[in-house]
């Protein structure tokens, strides 16, 4: 492939976001965790490098869910 | 938050070097003595107090504790001749394939050496199996025929197996493989799979041996006081007194055949010592010849300290029998034999309400049923009452204290059937105890524990706490568990007969006397008034079925629902059904439609159970259920219900007809076989000419063999008692009856006709190429008929291909579910509706992303809207 491939035009990867340094924060005090406890997302993942997250960074996946429609998801982006 | 004093930053597992085992031990042993004429225990002796402490009264000489809260200390004896260790074996052998034997170097070049180290490096820093090079590594090694670093050649290397080597013609003693263990570098060593810095290979050749702390083998002593040593004791003694006797000879300059010997039996107990199930060797014996179970012994196996010990436990408080059904119990309770109610004790607190009460328990003892096995004083002494006064103790009960006293119905236990593969495997029951030697059980039970009575046993477990107990109660009781947080219905409900007898008492033509009427109430204990009779005939009232059934729900239930015997027509009759399959209950009246599966059956769709436990509550679900259960059951006794091989009986017409329609579907598929010899065959998309021929002919079999069944159900109408049971779902299908009845059809195997056994072709009554009906497995006769002799072996052949099947299916998915328990074990869902494993991170972040409890919502789902606008709006 010449052209490089852009992960989230795939059906199905679902929509990423950064979310911003207030965003983040609200998500760790909602829960009551430290970053650490979120699920991780590689630095190398093609969606992370798509969007430009950097390894800190907090990201919001929305999935659709065949038990909720939609469900949303917070990733927490680690080195590799 | 917990601080944690050190953090343990990783584990290495080595080998003990002979130095470390001498600084472990806090005595050399000897002598192979034990204890002296007055009972001590003998200095430098196997039960020296130095190494632990067991009996009673004396103190460890090493750490000054009592017995049992000293753990034990190690002691060492020296070995008068190194002797190989029968664990490392293996890895002993590939150390020395592998290297030379005169400078101990790899038998490889160094490049390759190097790109070895390098790739183990890497393979260690990714934290993968980097050890798993070595079996290459030796591979190739010990092939190499010269030394490429001192050209030594290399000599034949054989393993004797447990523990000889012979090079050449020569055996190798343990002291020449530990010298050429010593010479290899721990460069080298990391190739062979040891990291030399916590494990050097010659330390798989011992010079010291670790005697084991007394505490993990403790002597017993006997009622006649006779002394009886442990079988590592056992096998100690003999370790060290052919140790003695080795030094000895070697001393006094004994001949070298006579060391040897003695050298060859020095490593045949400590191999034993260590493991006494090595083939090749002679297990060693006690005395009285049974076989000793040394340390390998007691770590393996089903009983073994893994499997046994800290995979699963022995528990007090927990009773097993045999199980037997009782209909007239509710589903919430169990009957318990007298004998174990006897043995199994409650612990209860005096107060002074129930002092004169306990004081009375006291009173009868541990032998006359409702009474106790035991007193607590509120100092925590123990009085048991099958050596006391009994009428004495009675009367020191003050409240405080706390008496053990039988069980008694009313009281709560834990009920369990292995294998215990859901949570309803274990619910809580009610305590009735009944005469005879069996656990009672109501048979809507059944399902969940998936329990019959051609033998099985269950074990009951008493809860001792108020906590547990009034766990047990709230969470676990069967009435709780009625909805399965598997598919959010009922799992519990009517089975069998309690179908069948419903069906029976709700058809349309059921008509009941006032003696029935109230004599079928009667049994479910219902003494109330009749409402009005629906019909009058000649001056008699008469009850219908429907109206009796009816007594027993909530009074504003509301619903509609086809039953399980609608025929699915094309354009529904609803209430003017002809069979009665359209079910309307209007403010607890059951209007229209009979009971059948899809009433209450368990596992069913459940459409009755389901709503009464989702709007009324468990509570009136447990009613409702065994209030059902009873009136169906004694239903069917009042109106009659049998089976027997009769009711598959058709008509020779029906007969004629049938052999008609095989003898049509028989030519066809000949004819099929002819087109397809002619090469006139046209294929199939995708599929071979072959493949084709075997889909038709398969289509044409079985197309038959439905329409054989057909005509069979046709001849056997809803009064046939075994239809009754097919259709209402209580048990047995319409397939089941039509192959007794008319057809048992095409055996199969892997979904294929059946084609193996001989060469082209099944069995040698057929001619070669064969393809026709009867030559490939299929079966016309009839289960009542009987099948003919080549039928049956072909019946045979697709029958065992089932009992393959499950036995497969039960394996893999055991290992499956094994695997996911331990995967998931530890998840739990917290007050804010994640999902977290035991750090607390999150695994999901609502639970099941709808956040909605199976067993609590409705077939899955949190609402069903459908169901609300009915209830509301009438139907």
């Amino acid at each position: 492939m010449s052209v490089e491939f852009d992960a989230r035009q795939h059906v199905l990867v679902p929509k990423h976001e950064i979310l911003s340094k207030e965003k983040a924060r609200e998500v760790l005090e909602r829960y009551k965790i430290s970053p650490h406890q979120l699920p991780f997302i590689m630095s190398s993942d093609p969606v992370v490098k798509a969007i430009d997250a950097k390894p800190g960074d907090i990201l919001q996946v929305s999935r659709n869910s065949p038990t909720a429609g939609r469900a949303i998801v917070y990733k927490y982006v680690i080195e590799e | 938050m917990m601080r944690i004093p050190k953090l343990i930053d990783r584990v290495d597992f080595g080998l003990m070097s002979p130095d470390e085992i001498r600084k472990v031990s806090v005595t050399k042993v000897i002598t192979a003595d034990t204890y002296d004429e007055d009972g001590y225990p003998i200095e430098r002796g196997l039960m020296d107090s130095r190494l632990g402490v067991v009996d009673p009264g004396l103190r460890c000489r090493t750490c000054g504790s009592r017995a049992g809260d000293c753990p034990g200390h190690f002691g060492h004896v020296e070995l008068a001749r190194p002797v190989v260790h029968v664990g490392y074996i293996d890895s002993i052998y590939n150390c020395l394939r592998a290297t030379c034997r005169k400078c101990g170097r790899i038998l490889l070049q160094e490049p390759k050496l190097e790109e070895h180290r390098k790739w183990i490096v890497e393979m260690r820093e990714a934290g993968q199996k980097w050890w798993e090079m070595t079996n290459k590594i030796v591979k190739s090694a010990s092939t190499t025929e010269k030394c490429p670093y001192c050209g030594e050649k290399r000599v034949s290397l054989k393993l004797e197996k447990p523990t000889t080597f012979i090079e050449g013609k020569n055996r190798l003693t343990p002291s020449d493989i530990r010298e050429r263990l010593e010479r290899i570098t721990g460069d080298d060593a990391v190739l062979l799979g040891i990291n030399s810095k916590i494990a050097r290979p010659e330390w798989m050749v011992l010079t010291a041996l670790p005697v084991s702390p007394v505490t993990v083998r403790p002597s017993i002593t006997l009622e006649s006081g006779v002394r009886s040593e442990d079988d590592l004791t056992h096998k100690l003694v003999d370790i060290i007194r052919i140790n003695q006797r080795l030094s000895e000879n070697i001393e006094a300059g004994a001949p070298h055949l006579i060391v040897e010997d003695l050298w060859e039996l020095l490593q045949y107990h400590v191999t034993t010592y260590f493991d006494n199930g090595i083939s090749g060797i002679p297990p060693a014996r006690h005395r009285s010849g049974r076989v000793l179970r040394t340390l390998a012994q007691r770590l393996r196996g089903k009983e073994g300290r893994f499997r046994g010990n800290l995979s699963g436990k022995r528990v007090d408080f927990s009773a097993r029998t045999v199980v037997s059904p009782d209909p007239n119990i509710s589903i919430n309770e169990i009957g318990v034999p007298e004998h174990i109610a006897r043995t199994l004790s409650v612990p209860i607190r005096a107060t002074e309400h129930n002092i004169e009460e306990l004081r009375n328990l006291i009173r009868r003892g541990p032998d006359i049923y409702p009474g106790a096995n035991c007193m607590i004083s509120p100092d925590s002494k123990r009085y048991d009452l099958r050596y006391a006064d009994c009428e004495e103790l009675a009367k020191t009960v003050e409240p405080g204290f706390i008496v053990e006293r039988h069980m008694m119905d009313g009281d709560v236990v834990l009920f369990n059937r292995q294998p215990s593969l859901h949570r309803m495997s274990i619910m809580a029951h009610e305590v009735k105890v009944l005469p005879g030697r069996t656990f009672r059980l109501n048979l809507s039970v059944c399902p969940p524990y998936n329990a019959d009575f051609d033998g099985d046993e269950m074990n009951v477990h008493a809860p001792q706490r108020e906590e547990a107990q009034a766990e047990a109660r709230i969470l676990m009781k069967v009435q709780e568990q009625i909805i399965s947080p598997r598919f959010g219905g009922p799992i519990i409900g009517g089975i069998q007969d309690h179908i069948t007898g419903a069906y029976l008492l709700t058809r349309k033509d059921t008509l009941l006397t006032r003696e029935q009427s109230q004599q079928l109430l009667a049994t479910v204990g219902m003494f109330v008034d009749l409402p009005k009779s629906a019909v009058k005939e000649k001056g008699v009232e008469y009850w219908t079925g429907k109206q009796i059934f009816s007594m027993l729900f909530p009074k504003e239930l509301n619903l509609s629902f086809k039953a399980k015997i609608c025929e699915n027509c094309a354009r529904c009759l609803k209430e003017e059904c002809e069979i009665d399959a359209y079910v309307v209950i209007r403010d607890g009246q059951l209007l229209h439609g009979v009971m059948d599966a899809r009433s209450y059956k368990a596992l069913d769709r459940c459409e009755v159970l389901d709503r009464i436990v989702k709007d009324y509550g468990t509570t009136a679900a447990r009613e409702f259920l065994d209030r059902a259960t009873k009136l169906s059951i004694a239903a069917a006794v009042m109106l009659g219900f049998t089976t027997s091989i009769n009711d598959e009986d058709i008509p020779p017409e029906a007969k004629e007809r049938i052999n008609e329609v095989l003898d049509d579907a028989q030519e066809k598929v000949n004819k099929l076989i002819n087109i397809y010899n002619a090469g006139e065959l046209e294929p199939l998309p995708g599929r071979s000419l072959r493949e084709t021929l075997e889909m038709r002919i398969m289509e044409v079999l079985a197309e038959s063999r439905d329409r054989a069944g057909e005509i069979a159900e046709k001849y056997l109408g809803l009064d046939n008692h075994a239809v009754i049971m097919a259709r209402t779902g209580a048990r047995g299908s319409m397939l089941n009856l039509t192959q007794m009845a008319a057809c048992v059809g095409q055996q199969s195997v892997r979904g294929e006709r059946l084609s193996r056994g001989y060469r082209r072709r099944t069995l040698p009554h057929f001619k070669l190429g064969d393809l026709g009906a009867e030559a490939r497995g299929f079966v016309s006769s009839s289960y009542k008929d009987g099948l003919k002799q080549l039928e049956f072996f072909f019946h045979a052949m697709g029958g065992r291909e089932g009992l393959v099947d499950t036995a497969v299916r039960t394996a893999q998915s055991g290992y499956m579910q094994r695997r996911l328990i331990n995967a998931l074990q530890d998840l739990r869902v917290e007050y804010d509706g994640t999902v977290r494993d035991d750090r607390g991170a999150v695994v999901q972040f609502v639970y099941g992303e709808d956040g909605v409890d199976p067993a609590h919502s409705d077939n899955g789902k949190a609402v069903n809207v459908e169901k609300i606008i009915e209830r509301v709006v009438g139907g």
